[in-house]
């Protein structure tokens, strides 16, 4: 499981590492879903089992309700939150 | 590959099967049927979907409905592989009620094709109002025919809330069967309340996002293999047709039997789509 799971596992762990490094290069750390994925890679050192689940969770909408109307956009990957608490930026 | 039930084996030579069971084929070239029929493909699935651009008349979706039963159960019969479509009007495109219920109305007249295994994919996609309600009726479109149901839920943050919807909406139909139903593109963080829900469950195997190889096997190996199948959802967007074969390989590195694989890739998805009759593909052990 490790000899064949790791090497590629640790390049994508260095792909996360370089992305955050990235956006605060470029200015952008403060983007909503920068901020998730902060959040999210803290669960991955908390010692606690069920990581997959538990960052899809926390990067889920967790209303419950339907929206009146579509934004007519697609999908982020993060929840935005309302709208006026949403920052997003390039 | 020696399983007794699956695949076969001939001079040495390592053969499989397996059913795409959702792969959007009208955007595929014919070089994706020939690599999909060598790597042991039997039948392929095709749900009606978002053709990348919101459609502008209820015109341009009898044309879809027709590529869908005419032309393409054509196109794949060139290389000898079954084809076989659902059909709807995509949840993207439900903000519209006036239209979505054109699209509706045009539906029942095609279900009598030979083709035609039921009412898909459904479902929602920003998890709105409308989208809510034309889910709704063609959940009530699907009962009254008596179809089976191919229910595709959101993308990204969207899933987690827009699953619970869905399954707050078919548990409260009388009319729905959960053993007819099959929801797709779980994860993580939605597969066990599908399955204990008494759903069929569809892992989409994408390379950017839904689920990876490994990660299908993990939740195969945590939730059980049963009502679980797989696919590539292949269209025009980031896919790969081989993804649901190419699985197998990460099943066999885990130790995984080639019963397992065959159970998985083939009987599986043969079990669900057998309910209706004219899925003709049979599970019987290979020659």
């Amino acid at each position: 499981m490790v000899d064949h799971g790791f090497v590629p596992v640790r390049a994508k762990l260095i792909e996360v590492a370089a992305f955050l490094d990235r956006v605060e290069r470029y200015a952008v750390a403060d983007d909503f879903r920068c901020a998730a994925l902060r959040r999210a890679a803290a669960l991955l050192v908390d010692g606690r089992p069920a990581r997959a689940r538990r960052i899809l969770e926390q990067l889920s909408d967790p209303t419950t309700r339907p929206d009146a109307v579509s934004t007519g956009k697609a999908a982020l990957g993060a929840w935005a939150g309302r709208p006026a608490a949403a920052k997003r930026k390039a | 590959m020696g399983g007794a039930a699956g695949g076969g084996e001939t001079e040495g030579l390592t053969t499989m099967r397996y059913i795409e069971p959702h792969g959007h084929m009208v955007s595929r070239t014919t070089d994706d049927y020939q690599a999909m029929v060598t790597a042991g493909c039997q039948a392929v699935c095709e749900p009606a979907f978002w053709a990348g651009f919101d459609r502008g008349s209820a015109a341009g979706f009898r044309d879809y409905f027709r590529q869908l039963t005419e032309y393409e159960p054509a196109r794949a019969a060139k290389f000898l592989l079954p084809h076989y479509s659902w059909l709807c009007l995509n949840p993207k495109e439900s903000e519209d009620l006036g239209l979505a219920r054109e699209v509706l109305a045009l539906i029942p007249e095609f279900l009598g094709r030979p083709n035609v295994l039921g009412i898909g994919e459904i479902g929602l996609n920003r998890n709105t109002r409308n989208e809510l309600r034309i889910l709704e009726e063609h959940v009530d479109l699907a009962v009254r025919h008596d179809q089976l149901i191919l229910v595709h839920t959101p993308h990204l943050e969207d899933k987690l809330k827009g699953t619970r919807l869905i399954l707050d909406l078919l548990r409260g139909h009388a009319g729905v069967r959960p053993g007819r139903v099959i929801i797709d593109h779980v994860e993580e963080h939605t597969i066990q309340q599908v399955l204990d829900a008494g759903f069929w469950a569809g892992i989409t195997l994408y390379p950017d996002s839904k689920s990876s190889p490994p990660r299908a096997v993990d939740m195969l190996e945590i939730c059980g293999r049963e009502r679980i199948w797989l696919n590539s959802a292949c269209d025009w967007g980031v896919s790969d047709p081989l993804a649901v074969p190419k699985t197998a390989l990460e099943m066999r590195r885990r130790g995984h039997s080639e019963d397992f694989v065959d159970a998985v890739l083939f009987r599986n998805p043969v079990r669900f789509l057998s309910q209706c009759p004219k899925f003709t593909v049979r599970a019987e052990p290979a020659a």
